[in-house]
């Protein structure tokens, strides 16, 4: 057993960094963060199939978010449905909206895909900040604590560990898909999608399943992080959130399961960094940006590992 | 060994000195925390509200503090999202311990940080103005500005005085304008008055002559009223105008800046909305305790920031002012004495009305906060009653 390979030694490593981080932990703030970091980590696993593996991108994933949360939010608030089930039936409703618009959005190629999915993020925050009945508007709404089974998940430390195995059962789940022959169909898609249907790879409905996954995980984030914060606001949802959630995969690396949670946590801590020096926050992160994009343009991880491949190699 | 046994000692020695002086020392300085929309689509309100704390807080510490105490601000931008607001809240209470926070310019950064501080039992004065913040009342959650339900509720009390019982509505499709539009059908009825056309339009709308129409047509109308804020208020102005509309136009508190003015030019002039009485302090009577302190205010404002003087700034100075009165009165910096104190602030004259805050009331303001004024000549002058 090569202990290496990103399915073993990656995912060990990830859950020895969850389990030591809490001993830096001095208070429940680190907590907060660390949980909105792992979060983001998850959605943006789920998003990099679509962007890194499948080769499309989508401008509309905050749109999906903030779906899964206000479908929890609305469903247990309102109509008292059990936390559980209100966060599988919002993921079930995403999924099918992203079926249902996946499959002429799909046939879309570069620029106007990313249109097409920024138009369906931009509907979606505007039902959700004009709808105000339902949604409460861009005033936001709250909702109550995730409890299943007559246990709750309360405070920020319980969250840290739910947020924990949530993030490894996704890395590792990614990590399966990607190495399935659904995974090879897809990167053939990316390769060159005349060329993947010329060898017989459904390439539309591949493109759609991948997309129907990455916004169904999306959900689920959306679902959990309406419960830990207690409220939810549209801008959850807007395309500032989706362009940030794009920013943290191609930061971290596409193609790459763990680059998605590296770009996630670093793009998440940043500006928490950063708060102390505020006026200068955009300009630095805007730098970090533009250097890693100049200098690293596959993203941290990938750049990382190949520059140490080509050290060893020389040596 | 031998090195690393006297740097622990060393460390255990410091660790206590700093124990000591942990504790509640009077020279320990007052920690206030704030999380501001300073940037971002509600740095209108932010901004202004981040530089007032600034500027009163380094004029306090120059002039010794409070109670001896110097007062230390921590301030944090949330850029108008809730998120980011309850993020930088739970930040001011676990990681900067403040005794008390100020902040959430908008009602949705308010109510997105408010879980968390009711939960960790902060007193938190707020800057927004929904009812929502504080009704039903929240054991720590205060608020300085005043609601929409109130500007609806003075200008329905004017018209009510003008024998006015048909109006029409038109509202922005948007927070604020949403807002103060289910508040005023809420209340509407309380004066007598039928809403005969009610209209909406976007925010971004570059032209409402449609809505307006629709209105002038009603049968009935007797004055038309407009809650919104930003440029879409100074439209429906400009097109009012244009269809040489009759009636009197009454504009909400929203649009209480110099800016409104400007925007809608020549059109604005006979427009009435009501106002704190910060955009009129030459004007109150000399016997109104408002006075004074809008006036010095305003005056120490534009000094400082070559700017005209906001109402948003002024929930800030109200803001700060209630809490460091009430850490005076309580005598320390303990949440529950000092929550309890803000409570009990009574006959506190700020920049937005007198306020009297009870156990029912986090906000204290009457309708006598606000002063109906009207626009002559591109300034704003007090409606005689």
């Amino acid at each position: 057993m090569n202990m290496m390979t990103p399915r073993t030694g990656g995912l060990a490593l990830l859950a020895v960094i969850i389990t030591v981080a809490p001993i830096g932990f001095t208070n429940t703030y680190f907590y907060d963060v660390a949980v909105n970091a792992m979060f983001n980590a998850i959605l943006c696993i789920g998003l990099n199939l679509l962007i890194g593996y499948a080769g499309q991108i989508s401008l509309g994933h905050a749109g999906f978010l903030a779906l899964g949360a206000y479908g929890s939010a609305i469903m247990t608030t309102a109509y008292g449905v059990p936390p559980i089930a209100a966060m599988l039936i919002s993921a079930t409703v995403v999924g099918l909206i992203a079926f249902v618009v996946g499959r002429p959005i799909l046939k879309l190629k570069g620029h106007y895909l990313a249109m097409a999915t920024l138009g369906i993020g931009i509907i979606i925050h505007i039902v959700l900040k004009t709808e105000s009945k339902i949604t409460g508007g861009p005033d936001g709404m709250s909702l109550d604590n995730f409890s299943m089974l007559g246990f709750t998940i309360m405070g920020d430390k319980m969250w840290y560990w739910v947020a924990g195995v949530l993030l490894i059962l996704s890395a590792w789940l990614a990590l399966n898909l990607i190495d399935s022959p659904v995974g090879r169909a897809l990167r053939a898609v990316h390769g060159s999608e005349v060329g993947a249907e010329v060898v017989g790879v459904d390439t539309s409905s591949y493109k759609v399943l991948v997309f129907v996954v990455s916004a169904v995980f999306a959900s689920l984030v959306g679902s959990l992080f309406a419960h830990k914060n207690g409220f939810i606001t549209p801008d959850i949802g807007s395309f500032f959130g989706s362009v940030h959630l794009v920013t943290m995969v191609v930061l971290g690396g596409m193609a790459s399961v763990f680059g998605s949670v590296i770009g996630a946590v670093i793009l998440t801590l940043l500006p928490q960094v950063l708060a102390a020096v505020e006026q200068y926050e955009a300009m630095i992160l805007g730098g970090i940006m533009m250097g890693t994009m100049i200098f690293m343009p596959k993203g941290l991880l990938p750049s990382i590992l190949a520059s140490l491949k080509r050290r060893e190699a020389g040596r | 060994m031998q090195k690393l046994f006297k740097w622990g000692a060393t460390a255990v020695v410091a660790a206590g000195f700093c124990a000591v002086a942990g504790t509640a020392n009077a020279a320990d300085p007052i920690k206030i925390g704030a999380f501001l929309s300073a940037t971002g689509p509600a740095s209108f309100l932010g901004e202004p509200e981040k530089k007032t704390l600034e500027m009163y807080v380094h004029k306090l510490n120059k002039d010794g503090g409070v109670q001896g105490r110097k007062i230390e601000l921590v301030v944090y931008d949330d850029g108008g999202a809730g998120d980011k607001a309850s993020t930088f809240a739970k930040r001011l209470i676990e990681s900067d311990k403040v005794d008390l926070i100020i902040g959430g310019s908008t009602t949705a950064t308010t109510m997105a940080a408010v879980p968390l501080i009711e939960r960790a039992g902060v007193p938190f004065i707020s800057l927004a103005g929904a009812v929502v913040i504080v009704e039903p009342v929240k054991k720590w959650v205060f608020k300085t500005p005043h609601t929409d339900r109130m500007a609806a509720e003075k200008v329905f009390a004017d018209m009510q005085k003008r024998g006015i019982t048909k109006i029409g509505m038109i509202s922005e499709d948007a927070g604020f304008g949403k807002s103060g539009r289910d508040q005023s059908l809420l209340v509407v009825k309380n004066y007598g008055i039928e809403i005969v056309a009610d209209e909406v339009y976007s925010p971004k709308d570059p032209d409402v002559t449609a809505q307006l129409t629709k209105i002038k047509n009603a049968p009935g109308v007797q004055a038309v009223f407009n809650f919104g804020f930003g440029q879409g208020p100074a439209i429906v102005t400009k097109n009012f105008k244009q269809l040489g509309i009759a009636v009197p136009l009454y504009q909400s508190h929203g649009v209480a800046s110099k800016d409104f003015i400007k925007l809608a030019g020549p059109a604005a002039e006979g427009v009435r909305l009501p106002a704190a009485g910060l955009v009129v302090p030459g004007q109150l009577a000399a016997t109104d305790p408002q006075k004074p302190v809008v006036t010095a205010f305003k005056k120490e404002y534009e000094e400082a920031f070559k700017s005209d003087v906001s109402t948003f700034a002024g929930h800030a100075y109200d803001g700060l002012q209630i809490a460091l009165a009430a850490i005076l009165r309580a005598g320390s910096t303990d949440k529950a004495k000092v929550r309890d104190e803000i409570e009990k602030t009574s006959g506190y004259v700020g920049t937005g009305g007198l306020v009297s805050m009870s156990p029912t009331d986090h906000m204290g303001l009457s309708l006598s906060a606000f002063h109906m004024v009207e626009i002559k000549n591109g300034d704003w002058m007090l409606m005689k009653d």
